[in-house]
């Protein structure tokens, strides 16, 4: 590697069979430290089988590489150490107060006598909860128990942290609050490994990867996945007849989906198309109130190349 | 001879609200809520966990006797008729209401004694419907063993048996992938093409722009409805996004120049929300005397995350919340 950032993860050829099911097929990962890396795919794509790999729980059937430093194959168990993992459920005691989740977790994961003090005052401090410090944990908004449990998570100051679909729920304050703390986490060094369904927390990473079928089908920024593989282009059209526009644009053989009150057009050439598409509604005496290229959303981008591979 | 019963049921809002509200103790989950949704409209109830949305639904299914106000569907006021009203409408709740150990047929069959659909009928809807939903080589699959895009489909399956008026999803795409997630919109297109009328809610709020129009719920009250475009046009503020290789220096320059009220970094993207009448020529000439290297900037129309932000964060001058049409 010859960037110049170091490295958090980096494996090659990971694969896992079970059985004659290929679940995980030869795929290469690398993360630099800092990084928030998005891990993309629907169910059953191979993202689970690919984390509990990297998290040293599942034995991969080949394929190498190191996780904080750590070889997977051999080191399993330093890589314990040296991850948080927080999943969409908090995993917290909802009968135990905030104090005594923090107190468990602390021992858990071994945190230094020393330092149980500091630690609890910033998790307490960052998640907000000074003031509700002797509350049990099941009478928290949604918001507060996301941030304990990613307190909880990185007690131990781990360099990786695991956050599985994350904000599932969490009312958007909160999760806006939630995703400037990770970047923070991240500014201070703290490389961050991401899975989801939900693109609207794909935007928050600065790298993105697309997992299905057990391979990796598209790998960049989030920008860069928008303009490199989205080589159609969509048009957002507004008319006083959505549906009859819809008849009109299918029986033309347009490509052409309702999205709201609007449709959505994916063409070649949004400047051709565009005359094509007016003079056909005109003919069918639709008015067309707006017509403009619109940015393909991650999820165009996605689905478009789930459905091509 | 003109139809006077039925020209009256097309005039008839699909469902009326007026004052809707239940209080479990001490704590209020629907306060004082009116809406009217036409016919033919696929309406979002749109808002975090705990907002109220499963409530609302259950005010409406009739599941649930609401304290006080009242709400009509098709026409049938839910405390009056609650029974008339569950023939006209079908229900998906947040678990799908499938039966684990019963197979797709099994399930399917279940729901159409439940609801009385005649034997004769059945053949021809049944496979209509598994047609839509593509779940015909499935049949003898036990529901628990599909998967929760499939399970989705076989609940939409089942709370569509009786061909309702007005569809009921509670949730309908939570935790499911992204594929299947635009599967459902299309077969909910589909369904709004044949006039079925279509509720559902959502916690995602770039989902809900799929919807014809939305309302937003927040603590148990409607922050606004609207077309989706129209909500985001709300917002007084404009908004830019920059594309900037991402460092803390940029945010933090970005932050510091005059005129921008927010920051909110999005990988190698920032969108800064501005004072009003700030031009983005102004902000990114201060960013650059920064030395901050901009590769890119278009102004952007506010997400619905951010009207819904500051709609709760309250108080934007010059913001209009309430009825919007």
């Amino acid at each position: 590697m010859t960037d110049g950032a170091e490295t958090a993860v980096e494996v090659r050829g990971l694969s896992r069979t079970f059985g004659t099911f290929v679940a995980v097929d030869a795929i290469d990962l690398r993360i630099r430290k800092g990084e928030i890396f998005g891990f993309l795919g629907p169910n059953g794509a191979g993202k689970s089988t690919t984390i509990r790999m990297l998290c040293g729980l599942l034995m991969p059937t080949a394929g190498s590489g190191t996780v904080g430093g750590c070889d997977i194959l051999t080191q399993s168990e330093s890589i314990k150490k040296r991850i948080g993992y927080m999943s969409q459920k908090f995993s917290l005691y909802d009968d135990l107060t905030v104090e005594e989740n923090i107190a468990f977790f602390g021992g858990v994961y071994q945190v230094a006598k020393a330092k149980k003090g500091t630690r609890k005052a910033w998790v307490l401090e960052m998640a907000g909860l000074a003031e509700e410090r002797a509350a049990l944990t099941r009478t928290l908004a949604k918001g507060f128990k996301q941030r304990l449990a990613l307190g909880c998570a990185i007690l131990h100051e781990p360099p990786l942290l695991f956050l599985d679909e994350p904000t599932s729920g969490v009312d958007p304050l909160s999760r806006r609050k939630f995703w400037s703390l990770i970047r923070e986490l991240a500014d201070g060094g703290t490389t961050i490994f991401v899975t989801t369904h939900y693109m609207e927390e794909a935007d928050y990473c600065d790298r993105l990867a697309l997992i299905y079928r057990g391979r990796i089908i598209a790998e960049g920024t989030p920008t860069e996945l928008r303009q490199r593989h989205m080589k159609r282009e969509i048009l957002e059209i507004e008319t006083d007849s959505t549906i009859g526009a819809l008849e009109v644009l299918l029986a033309s053989g347009i490509d052409c989906a309702v999205f709201g009150s609007t449709l959505h057009c994916t063409v070649e050439d949004a400047a051709a198309s565009d005359r094509t598409i007016r003079r056909l509604l005109d003919t069918s005496a639709i008015t067309v109130d707006r017509m403009e290229r619109v940015m393909p959303s991650l999820e165009d981008v996605f689905v478009t190349l789930i459905e091509v591979s | 001879m003109r139809d006077l019963a039925k020209e009256k049921a097309v005039d008839e809002k699909a469902i009326k609200i007026s004052g809707l509200t239940k209080a479990f103790g001490a704590h209020t989950a629907v306060d004082h809520i009116d809406l009217e949704v036409g016919r033919g409209e696929l309406f979002g109830l749109v808002g975090p966990d705990g907002a109220g949305k499963t409530t609302v639904m259950r005010l409406l299914t009739a599941i649930m006797t609401p304290d006080s106000g009242e709400a009509w569907i098709a026409g049938e006021s839910v405390l009056d008729r609650p029974e008339r009203i569950k023939e006209r409408i079908g229900y998906m709740s947040q678990q799908f209401g499938l039966y684990e150990d019963l197979t797709v047929m099994e399930n399917i069959r279940f729901y159409a004694d439940l609801y009385g659909v005649a034997h004769r009928e059945r053949p021809a809807r049944v496979d209509r419907l598994l047609a839509f939903s593509n779940l015909g080589p499935f049949r003898d699959r036990l529901a628990g063993n599909l998967s929760g895009g499939m399970k989705q489909k076989l609940g939409l399956t089942c709370a569509l048996i009786h061909t309702p008026e007005i569809l009921f999803l509670d949730e309908p795409t939570g935790g499911v992938d992204p594929v299947s997630r635009r599967d459902l919109w299309r077969i909910l297109y589909d369904l709004l093409r044949e006039g079925v009328t279509i509720f559902v809610s959502t916690a995602y709020l770039d989902e809900a722009e799929r919807c014809t129009r939305i309302g937003l719920i927040h603590r148990g009250g409607l922050l606004v409805t609207g077309e989706p475009r129209k909500v985001r046009h709300m917002l007084p503020f404009p908004m830019i996004e920059v594309l900037s290789p991402y460092s803390r220096r940029a945010r933090d320059a970005a932050a510091a120049v005059e005129g921008v009220r927010g920051v909110v970094v999005y990988g190698d993207r920032l969108h800064l929300s501005l004072e009003k009448g700030v031009i983005a020529d102004e902000v990114l000439a201060a960013l650059a005397s920064r030395g901050i290297t901009v590769t890119g900037q278009r102004t952007i129309l506010p997400s619905l995350e951010d009207v819904f932000i500051a709609l709760v964060t309250g108080s934007e001058a010059g913001m209009t919340a309430g009825q919007e049409r």
